[in-house]
């Protein structure tokens, strides 16, 4: 690993200098890779969403019914909360471009925060339901329709993978914190901490299609 | 041409945790594309050799009706182990994994690739994945009897150790993931100044498309195969026809992924053929924009047909006719490479050196594998054909006859460059004979055996059969023995062949201009790229490189 400092050029044969592209330190690299591994995200949700389209389609009616069993408020709630982190996920990026090092850090700690009252929440609405005896192979909920048995099976699995998303995202910012203390993530080398938020971008966009799903559906129908 | 050998890659290393005394701790903590290609190739051949004796076993076994060695379960589960090996663990990664990070970065005049860390990493999930597998084979019931596609609902209901195989299944597929994560911005951002997209080797081309389908198709199996876990550990219910569930929809999840998949694996020895081919016809390759441009639209198409392994799973008409139809129009690009082939052929001063052979060889096995695909894609003989011998046969005279006859060109052509010696062309060229000839016997009676009605995977079958799997399983011994046969020619190649200088083929692409093994980092210094990749004036390359690469520090 040698810190290049002056970047390597060659010519052309009319002299032209063209930059060679460092591998050890390349920006728009790291930005790339991260971006295609959102895609590879965007595809494994996509295929959630693609599975609970069709069930949907066949079973509207019983969808719309178990959807009323949902806390609309508490799910409302953690909606707000997920877009407030995001917000203060954002701001700790701006700060360390600012150089503003130990505001970046505390804004870090906000969004791990509410990140962790989102989990709170959510693990307060999964006990409710696991209390009603509704949880997936259970006896009450395979006395029920199948479309309300397909959709507890689909809530539990998709808001379960999107609640594992959160649980590394909290990883990944104590990580984020760790290098920023050792200068790592600095303001002119701060490619990782964008990432990071770029990572909460998706895990709160991939929320602000799971709530409509399976929150909404039931919104001014059944009580 | 004898210059004092210099310091080459086998020499010195980078590696993930500073610096390790130990040999083998280099080896397996390496960051260096071409020492982690090694890795590959080394568990891979391992694999191959395991799959391919599994093969055997069961080849053995239908040598004659009734039961011979082993149980109709046992049966079952050795075809899963050897699909869910050769699949897995040996095709999928296979050229890209081996061939496409050592030379990846050589074509491109790049010192590694843009992530060498997360490219340890992918071997290393690789290897986790490979030992998940391995050893579900002494847990519980034993490896999976599913057949590797693990069909819903048999795969929530066997008793078998289906969820450790699936778990290694997502394992390695995440690790070609981050393979074809690591290819696509290697692509985009290394490229040596001036070499545009159409002035990259085609199988750069080849890789590029490929990287595409690992990422944005493999997350789909990955989750559907998490699904089948969930399924049979807490019973969701999305499989499950009694819970409302559908098991027809496992089967176009499996097949978004695993139809672009099988393009996964063709595309790089594609581009495998387009390196070869104007090396051996010392000329520049016919239609290069057309065969760059075709792999993109394979892997494009590829995407749109996966309905076609459904024909018989209940689909409404019209989805039919629509799968039907994008699966016949994924063969003109692929027609459009053959016919560029031929073309470049056509009036060359052919060499018919040990690689140039496996290319002609695949020439005509993968022509057959691939007409006997559009014959599948039929509608009416679909139905009649579906789950019988004739997919077998097809199926591998395109991957084997395509991908690995190309897996093993590469290994010859680009012997010399993995290790500066050369491997005796007269025992390679007897290997080659014996392995087509093999493959031929094995495989050209199962497409007669199909047509009459033979059903895949089955453990018995009635007598008028017999002749088909007689001649089938002498023809799998040649195959077994001459495939052995060329591993210990390249064995003895490496511990005795011949040094033969940094270009023994005197080809025109970058990998060739430094010197064989490649110094760690590759280029010293790194070319100006304004000409395209195959130029040969009379029948000689256009211009050499080696001086800029080597020469005089300039800056």
């Amino acid at each position: 690993m040698t810190e290049t400092t002056t970047p390597e050029i060659v010519y052309d044969k009319q002299g032209n200098a063209h930059e060679v592209v460092d591998f050890n330190n390349d920006y728009i690299g790291a930005k790339l890779g991260f971006w295609l591994f959102l895609f590879t995200e965007l595809m494994l949700f996509g295929a959630m969403f693609l599975v609970f389209c069709f069930f949907f389609y066949r079973h509207s009616g019983n969808f719309v019914i178990a959807s009323g069993n949902l806390n609309l408020i508490l799910g409302g709630i953690n909606t707000i909360v997920l877009l407030i982190s995001t917000y203060f996920m954002g701001m700790s990026l701006l700060n360390i471009k600012q150089n503003n090092i130990e505001k970046s850090k505390k804004m870090i700690y906000i969004t791990i925060v509410l990140s962790i009252i989102f989990l709170t929440i959510k693990y307060f609405e999964w006990m409710a339901e696991i209390h009603h005896g509704i949880y997936p192979d259970s006896q009450a909920l395979n006395a029920l329709s199948q479309g309300e048995i397909l959709f507890f099976g689909l809530y539990f699995t998709m808001t379960g993978f999107h609640g594992i998303h959160i649980i590394v995202g909290i990883g990944v910012m104590l990580w984020a914190i760790k290098l920023i203390n050792s200068k790592k993530i600095t303001n002119e080398k701060y490619v990782v901490l964008e990432n990071i938020a770029l990572y909460w971008d998706i895990v709160h966009l991939v929320w602000v299609f799971l709530f409509p799903l399976f929150y909404m559906i039931s919104f001014g129908g059944a009580a | 041409m004898e210059q004092k050998p210099k310091k080459s890659f086998y020499d010195e290393t980078h590696t993930v945790f500073g610096h390790h005394e130990s040999k083998f701790l280099q080896w397996i903590f390496t960051i260096d594309h071409k020492r982690i290609a090694l890795l590959y190739l080394l568990v891979m051949m391992i694999f191959f050799i395991i799959a391919i004796l599994v093969a055997l076993t069961m080849r053995m076994e239908l040598f004659a009706p009734g039961q011979q060695i082993m149980q109709p379960d046992t049966y079952n589960q050795a075809f899963t182990l050897h699909g869910t090996i050769m699949i897995f663990l040996f095709v999928v990664p296979g050229i890209p994994a081996v061939f496409g990070n050592f030379l990846l970065p050589l074509l491109i005049g790049a010192r590694d690739v843009s992530f060498p860390r997360l490219n340890l990493l992918s071997w290393w999930l690789y290897m986790f994945g490979a030992i998940l597998a391995v050893a579900s084979l002494f847990v519980g019931q034993g490896f999976a009897d599913t057949g590797w596609t693990f069909y819903a609902p048999y795969s929530v209901q066997t008793g078998t150790n289906v969820i450790f195989a699936l778990t290694a299944a997502y394992i390695l597929g995440l690790a070609s993931i981050l393979t074809g994560i690591n290819f696509v911005v290697t692509i985009h951002r290394l490229r040596a100044p001036g070499m545009g997209f159409f002035k990259m080797p085609l199988f750069v081309w080849g890789l590029y498309s490929t990287a595409w389908i690992q990422i944005l198709a493999t997350p789909v199996v990955g989750i559907t195969l998490i699904l089948v876990i969930l399924e049979r550990t807490l019973g969701i219910g999305i499989f499950d026809p009694s819970k409302g569930g559908d098991p027809i929809l496992y089967e176009h999840l499996f097949w978004i992924y695993s139809h672009p998949a099988v393009y996964l694996m063709i595309l790089p020895a594609f581009g495998v053929v387009s390196e070869i081919l104007p090396t051996f016809c010392r000329r520049t390759i016919f239609g290069y924009r057309s065969i760059a441009i075709s792999s993109a639209l394979i892997a494009l198409i590829g995407y749109l047909v996966w309905g076609h392994h459904l024909f018989t799973s209940g689909m409404s008409e019209w989805t039919k006719i629509i799968f039907a139809f994008l699966t016949f129009f994924v063969a003109i690009p692929t027609g459009i490479k053959f016919f560029d082939w031929v073309a470049t052929m056509y009036k060359a001063s052919i060499i018919f050196a040990t690689p140039m052979l496996w290319v002609i060889g695949t020439i005509i096995t993968f022509a057959i594998g691939g007409l006997t695909g559009i014959t599948l894609v039929t509608l009416g003989v679909d139905v009649h054909l579906h789950d019988t011998y004739f997919v077998v046969a097809h199926f591998h005279y395109t991957i084997f006859g395509g991908v690995v006859f190309m897996l093993f060109a590469a290994m010859h052509y680009w012997f010399p460059k993995f290790t500066g010696k050369m491997y005796c062309e007269n025992k390679a060229k007897k290997a080659f004979y014996g392995i087509f000839i093999g493959f031929n016997t094995l495989w050209f009676p199962m497409f007669l055996a199909g047509a009459y009605g033979m059903p895949r995977r089955y453990f018995d079958y009635l007598p008028e059969f017999e002749i088909y799997h007689k001649i089938a399983g002498l023809g799998a011994v040649i195959t077994i023995a001459s495939i052995f046969y060329m591993l210990y020619v390249l064995y003895k190649g490496c511990k005795e062949g011949e040094a033969c200088g940094n270009n023994p083929w005197n080809s025109t692409t970058l990998e060739w201009q430094i010197s064989s093994p490649p110094p760690l980092e590759n280029f010293k210094n790194i070319p100006y790229i304004d000409f395209m990749p195959y130029d040969y004036e009379k029948g000689e390359p256009k211009r050499d490189l080696t001086k800029i690469i080597e020469g005089g520090d300039h800056d």
